[in-house]
């Protein structure tokens, strides 16, 4: 079966214990199980992970770079929404 | 100088750096990027195996003949000749197509899958803790190629067929692996080797498993070749030698 035929997939390795999964990448297979074979193979050859989720490209939904300034910009003068304005004590690290 | 301990580490060297370098093979000409990459890691982890096994088996032999640092994991590997390698003919066999290939690591990786759980209880330390290290890797080693045999065999009708054809191919191969050879026996006395007699109905019942989900037929024929492990060996083994060893015949000593 030659690739093209084979559907795209977005690869998300967590890296360890505690962390997100992150956007390692894509690649083609064809189907889910094989994705996990072939993420493991291309993507964490090199100690990158220890849990890998698959994700049919097809089923990602992204917002419009062209809407960017409606969507996000009208955050920019709003720090009251930040935390900013406690003072932590010193036991509290990595706020 | 080769004592049966020493044979029984170079026989499971070679059967890894053979079928790593077969593997190797394919690396840039996978039938897709994902598959390359897939079969050049196992090339690679093979390669790491027989590095293992050629390093305690230098060290046997240095030890044997009291000449410290005379052989290496190098001259074992570069510059013995075909009828020194012990090798079972299977993994010497050509990748033919993308089916024969899966087939070849499927029918070794079940062999070595349990083989190493049994060498993980051998009275001699170092093979035990290179079967422990080692059956991870084989562990995927035999779910990948057992996922792709599947695959290939309950697939369209061209890939059933191509399976077909590669059982059919590598089936009179496969019952050497269960035929020990002296050195096997000696060790195996010794409660250093596994007894390999003993690993067949584990391997045809996971064959049997695996044929059974392809739809692939499991073959009734028994007569099946041998030699391999004493050093009589199949043609296509003087090729791989020469290509493998040709650096190390033409410049020796050279590194990079």
């Amino acid at each position: 079966m030659p690739q093209h035929e084979w559907p795209l997939w977005e690869v998300f390795i967590r890296s360890k214990n505690g962390l997100d999964h992150k956007h390692a990448g894509s690649l083609h297979a064809a189907d889910a199980q094989m994705a996990i074979e072939h993420a493991r193979d291309v993507y964490t050859r090199r100690m990158e992970g220890i849990s890998i989720w698959v994700v049919e490209s097809k089923y990602i939904h992204a917002s419009n770079p062209e809407e960017a300034s409606s969507l996000y910009d009208p955050a920019n003068d709003k720090p009251y929404r930040h935390p900013t304005f406690y003072d932590l004590p010193e036991e509290v690290k990595n706020m | 100088m080769t004592s049966p301990l020493i044979n029984y580490t170079l026989h499971l060297a070679d059967n890894a750096l053979i079928l790593g370098h077969r593997n190797s093979e394919w690396t840039g000409h996978g039938p897709v990027l994902e598959q390359d990459i897939a079969i050049s890691n196992i090339a690679l982890d093979l390669i790491g195996q027989a590095r293992n096994f050629y390093q305690y088996a230098a060290q046997l032999i240095n030890r044997s003949t009291n000449q410290p640092n005379t052989a290496t994991e190098d001259t074992v590997a570069y510059l013995r000749d075909a009828h020194d390698f012990k090798n079972c003919l299977l993994v010497e066999q050509t990748n033919g197509d993308w089916a024969k290939t899966i087939l070849k690591q499927f029918y070794f990786s079940a062999y070595q899958f349990y083989l190493f759980q049994r060498l993980r209880d051998s009275k001699d330390e170092t093979l035990a803790a290179i079967a422990e290290k080692s059956l991870k890797e084989v562990t995927y080693h035999l779910r990948w190629s057992s996922e792709w045999a599947i695959r290939l065999g309950d697939g369209t009708e061209e890939s059933h067929a191509r399976m077909t054809n590669a059982v059919d191919d590598l089936w009179m191969f496969a019952g050497e692996m269960f035929v020990a050879a002296d050195y096997e026996i000696a060790c195996a006395n010794k409660g250093e080797a596994v007894d390999v007699v003993l690993l067949k109905s584990d391997w045809l019942q996971k064959v049997k498993a695996i044929f059974n989900e392809a739809t692939l037929p499991v073959p009734q024929h028994s007569w099946m070749q041998s030699g391999g492990k004493e050093g009589r060996h199949t043609e296509h083994l003087g090729y791989i030698l020469a290509e493998m060893q040709f650096m190390q015949r033409a410049y020796p000593g050279s590194t990079w």
